[in-house]
């Protein structure tokens, strides 16, 4: 895009300028400290509570605090992906650029979260269930959408053409997300079939308020960091794409 | 000029000649099937009742691969020759030629694995009705396949490593026609009705019918920019 259509668009909503790599790349840069730094003091605050505030579990004994980063993991890596699809179909749709950019920094975060999820899952289940692993629905639709998110960033790494690889990126991001809530019906059933509801996590006792706090402060600090994470990297993407161009050129240059 | 039926016609015939006339690759890949099903006894063991549990999701699995392999063929050759090309710049809209691709692709790839299914099944020692119904399910199933495996095929027009790449996109997608058409066999052979996953089965080719010729002709769109 030459800078003279972009001059030509209209300047009264402020919207549609950040949708330019050149005006988004420095307010990322400006945000993403604050969301870092929220990140690092609701972490703090929610590990406190969780290990040193909320009660010790009447069933589980110690063994459940992992739930303070498990649960916040499993929900991030869900909500990451359809945040993912939604800047893949937005790209799609009105063919921005940053768009594209924005679902790719944000894949190898949902997937930190994804295999968080399904790690500290393992730890927590050997002691609770005795067992590392079961194909129960939740953990084995967890492990699927992992697989999803590589295949989501093995699909851009093997096109060397930017701009394919951000479409055929969309495109499958987009069929995932349709795929997403089958597959999990679809285990679901299976999973009833195969075995019982003995390894559930519905029969959870309900929470003492201090757990559900520290759980909630660590959501916070999980969306922190993740919007932390994903605007530096989009950061790092914006420039690597945009190197032949002056505003890149004269950037680097005046950091030199 | 020929009208949307004629086209589909045509290019159903065309692909189903080219099939035709490279008899090999169909029967590679179902003389894949049936290797892939036959290892399983090799590495389990013999026993009947163990064989007759998992045969069902043996037989399963190696029918989404051979599927799978079989994905490869269904544009390449028109990709390498301009073909597709041409189909790009058609007048009848590109997911209605998509759709006959894939039904051609679906009659000369897969049509053998419902055939051949059974068969394996009777090694595994499923009784004669499940058997039954593991023909009908793979028949109601692979559309699905077919349909979702060549988005992928498109996605990975042209990449290097593009076998290997179109596995890890496809195969976490083929885990719901998995589970479905391996319980439908389940269920049948412990006495339950398969038809809730029969039915099942046959929503999900419907809807891949309606949505994935859309992907796929955008995915070819876009190998083509």
């Amino acid at each position: 895009m030459s800078s003279a259509t972009r001059e030509a668009l209209p300047q009264g909503i402020t919207w549609f300028k950040y949708a330019a790599p050149q005006t988004f790349f420095p307010l990322a840069g400006a945000l993403a400290p604050w969301f870092a730094a929220i990140a690092v003091v609701l972490f703090v605050a929610g590990l406190y509570i969780g290990f040193f505030v909320a009660p010790t579990d009447a069933q589980q004994g110690e063994a459940y605090r992992i739930i303070f980063i498990h649960v916040p993991a499993a929900w991030m890596s869900m909500l990451i992906y359809l945040v993912m699809a939604f800047w893949a179909g937005v790209g799609l749709a009105f063919n921005t650029r940053l768009s594209h950019m924005m679902a790719s920094a944000l894949a190898p975060t949902g997937a930190l979260f994804t295999f968080l999820a399904l790690w500290t899952g393992a730890l927590w289940g050997k002691p609770t269930w005795g067992t590392w692993w079961a194909w129960d629905a939740r953990m084995t639709s967890e492990l699927l959408l992992l697989f999803l998110y590589f295949g989501f960033m093995a699909l851009q790494a093997a096109i060397d053409d930017p701009r394919r690889a951000d479409k055929a990126g969309a495109v499958l991001a987009l069929v995932g997300v349709i795929n997403i809530p089958i597959i999990y019906f679809s285990v679901k059933w299976w999973n009833t079939l195969h075995q019982g509801a003995s390894v559930s996590l519905k029969s959870a006792p309900t929470m003492a308020t201090t757990m559900l706090t520290g759980m909630l402060v660590m959501v916070f600090a999980c969306w922190a960091y993740a919007i932390a994470a994903a605007l530096w990297r989009v950061r790092c993407i914006i420039l690597e794409r945009e190197r032949r161009s002056d505003w890149v050129r004269d950037y680097l240059g005046a950091g030199r | 000029m020929l009208g949307t039926a004629g086209v589909m016609r045509s290019v159903i015939a065309r692909d189903l000649t080219l099939a035709w006339r490279r008899k090999a690759d169909v029967f590679v890949a179902v003389l894949f099937f049936v290797i892939v099903a036959s290892l399983f006894p090799l590495g389990i063991g013999p026993e009947p009742q163990l064989l007759r549990a998992i045969g069902p999701g043996v037989v399963w699995v190696a029918a989404l691969l051979a599927s799978m392999l079989a994905l490869s063929r269904l544009f390449a050759a028109d990709y390498a020759d301009g073909t597709l090309e041409q189909m790009l710049l058609a007048a009848t809209p590109l997911s209605i030629i998509v759709i006959a691709k894939v039904i051609a692709h679906w009659i000369a790839a897969n049509i053998p694995l419902v055939l051949i299914g059974p068969l394996l099944g009777l090694q595994f020692g499923l009784p004669g009705d499940a058997l039954a119904v593991l023909a009908l399910a793979l028949a109601l199933g692979t559309p699905s396949l077919s349909l979702i495996g060549a988005i992928g095929a498109a996605l990975t027009l042209g990449l290097r490593g593009g076998g290997v790449l179109l596995a890890l996109l496809v195969l976490p997608l083929y885990a719901p026609v998995l589970i479905l058409g391996s319980l439908a066999v389940e269920a049948t052979a412990a006495g339950l009705a398969a038809q809730p996953y029969l039915l099942l089965l046959a929503a999900m080719s419907l809807a891949a019918l309606s949505l994935a010729p859309w992907a796929i002709a955008a995915a070819l769109r876009i190998s083509h920019e």
